[in-house]
């Protein structure tokens, strides 16, 4: 069986889009980590870095030294192998504080499906998340796996600021933000684990294609992680 | 003996740049560095420095400083800037002493925007990640993840005793050029008057402009019948996004590395500096390219900054040297003014 076709999209001279499609779709991030995996390993002249995302390969190169034909040929020779079905690389588990000012929005999005906001918080909690792409911001990490029955359309009015480490909703994509910035998803809990802290080792926890379990955890730790976390220590755990 | 370069006053932004951070875009970290790359290899190579050595970045500012512990060989390039040592002026472009103890001032410039201030043998700030490049939004290189204020001190890295003062021809800014891109990665996400109108019309640089961003002032460009959002894709310094309202922004070196608005084109790489080097209410029209054009640009400026140290003329070389030394690099040879 072939793979179905990709679309090779050139960024200027400095990066080449292989694009398996344009929707949200594990099958579609399988096929790009499995390419992104490939390439890494192969000799790829002007090759400088790879961003994987949703949908989509990114090859930042050096226009002085790729050799954008072959560049081309290597891509579809690679992606035109079949996928293996990968297993997550590890699995993390990452305490959550749910609800109230650690999440602000679990009550509103809990009326909205008519759940109780304890249901809410077993149904965000219960699935094997898979990291399909870290980017945006430093360490924001945008998961596959929500539960349907929980998604629901971004807010019509972002907020300016949302504190690092929340963990939110929008649409059917499910994140853990690092850093404080602007968002319009609905923030259900928020986490002391820092995805990404400058002067640590390693300073990115997540790496794409990891597995994430959340783990609701009592309000009343959130001092004592908050510390530990903030002092170098990842908090969040590797489970396998 | 390195010496230090005290910090007494700074406007504007002004933080440390090197070549950039390369291999985190995965982790959604874009590789800062310098938004007129071919500005700071030139103030590199008036001391003798490797061209991506750290430097420092002024963006429509300047600053105050003082020179402690032992002379240091310094040199501005990019946006012409008055300088002045103890009161002096000395002028940009050229190689100079900033003895123990002396004044330094460096005024905003007065056209352009980035103006890179190098040291001989660059600063001793430590690498994270690989790079000591100031990402100002993630809080990550430069001093301590931050630009520089008043009361920091730049502590000098190795200096180079072999160094030969002299000057460059000050770079065109370019800003009354063309800024050439190739169309994509998502042109087929507009209408086709929209992509025609992007190449037409004139664009003003509006005042929402950084190193993440530019936004620009002009007509809005239709998105076509799938509307603006597509499932979030990577971006590269000088993709230009289109968000639903339909003004442009090009990405630029802080930029986030993914975003879920169609991008009509990408600006080369040789013409990012072009972006970057327009102020605020200045023009830019864009033409696009073939992408075979945009990689022979990217060799003749990689070609002109590896000649930039053979350029480097000494002090009261004749005119014939200096053009020769011009052409010898592929720069336009518009420095007959000013200084001959």
């Amino acid at each position: 069986m072939t793979s179905p076709a990709i679309r090779l999209l050139w960024c200027g001279d400095t990066a080449l889009t292989v694009e398996f499609g344009d929707r949200i779709d594990p099958g579609l991030n399988a096929r790009v980590l499995a390419l992104d995996a490939r390439l890494r390993d192969a000799a790829c002249p002007g090759l400088v870095e790879t961003v994987p995302t949703y949908r989509s390969l990114t090859l930042h190169l050096d226009p002085v030294a790729v050799d954008p034909a072959r560049l081309e040929a290597t891509v579809r020779d690679r992606a035109a192998l079949p996928v293996p079905v990968a297993a997550p690389r590890r699995v993390w588990r990452v305490p959550v504080m749910y609800g109230g000012a650690f999440g602000i929005d679990l009550d509103d999005v809990a009326a909205h499906h008519g759940l109780s906001p304890t249901a809410v918080i077993e149904r965000h909690a219960a699935p094997d998340y898979r990291v399909v792409m870290l980017g945006f911001l430093p360490g924001y990490a945008y998961l596959d796996g929500l539960d349907p029955g929980l998604a629901l359309s971004r807010r019509s009015t972002p907020r300016p600021t949302t504190p690092a480490g929340t963990i939110s909703i929008g649409g059917v994509q499910a994140l853990i933000a690092s850093i404080a910035a602007p968002s319009g998803w609905h923030l259900l809990g928020r986490t002391p684990v820092r995805a990404f802290l400058p002067g640590r080792d390693p300073v990115f926890l997540f790496e794409p294609g990891d597995g994430i379990r959340f783990v609701p955890t009592d309000p009343a730790r959130w001092d004592a992680l908050d510390r530990a976390a903030a002092a170098g220590d990842p908090v969040a755990e590797v489970v396998r | 003996m390195s010496g230090r370069l005290a910090v007494l006053a700074c406007t504007g932004a002004v933080g440390l740049q090197d070549a950039g951070r390369r291999g985190h875009g995965r982790h959604g970290l874009s590789a800062s560095g310098p938004m007129d790359a071919l500005a700071l290899a030139a103030a590199n190579a008036l001391v003798g420095n490797p061209a991506g050595t750290v430097a420092l970045e002024f963006g429509l500012g300047g600053g105050r400083f003082r020179q402690e512990g032992g002379d240091a060989w310094m040199a501005l390039a990019g946006a012409p800037s008055v300088i002045r040592v103890d009161g002096v002026a000395v002028a940009d472009h050229g190689t100079f002493r900033l003895p123990d103890g002396a004044g330094l001032t460096v005024e905003a410039p007065r056209r352009g925007v980035f103006a890179y201030l190098a040291r001989a043998g660059g600063f001793a700030v430590p690498e994270r990640l690989g790079s000591r490049a100031l990402h100002q939004r993630a809080g990550i290189g430069g001093l301590d993840g931050r630009g520089l204020r008043a009361g920091d001190g730049l502590a000098g890295a190795d200096d180079t005793p072999s160094l030969d003062p002299g000057f460059l021809d000050p770079l065109p800014l370019d800003t009354d050029l063309p800024v050439r891109v190739v169309l994509g990665p998502q042109a087929d996400r507009f209408t086709p008057e929209a992509v025609a109108l992007f190449t037409d019309a004139a664009f003003t640089v509006s005042h929402r402009a950084d190193r993440m961003g530019i936004q620009l002032d002009g007509p809005a460009l239709a998105h076509g019948p799938d509307g603006y959002n597509i499932v979030s894709d990577a971006t590269v310094m000088g993709s230009v996004q289109v968000p639903g309202g339909g003004r442009p922004i090009v990405l630029m070196a802080d930029r986030q590395t993914t975003g879920g608005y169609p991008k009509i084109a990408t600006v080369i790489s040789a013409d990012l500096r072009r972006v970057a080097q327009r102020r605020p209410g200045e023009a830019l029209r864009f033409r696009a390219v073939p992408l075979d054009e945009a990689f022979a640009l990217a060799r003749e400026r990689a070609a002109l900054v590896a000649a930039l140290p053979r350029t480097v003329r000494a002090r009261g070389a004749g005119l014939e040297d200096r053009l020769a030394g011009a052409n010898l690099a592929g720069a336009a040879v518009d420095a007959l003014s000013g200084e001959a």
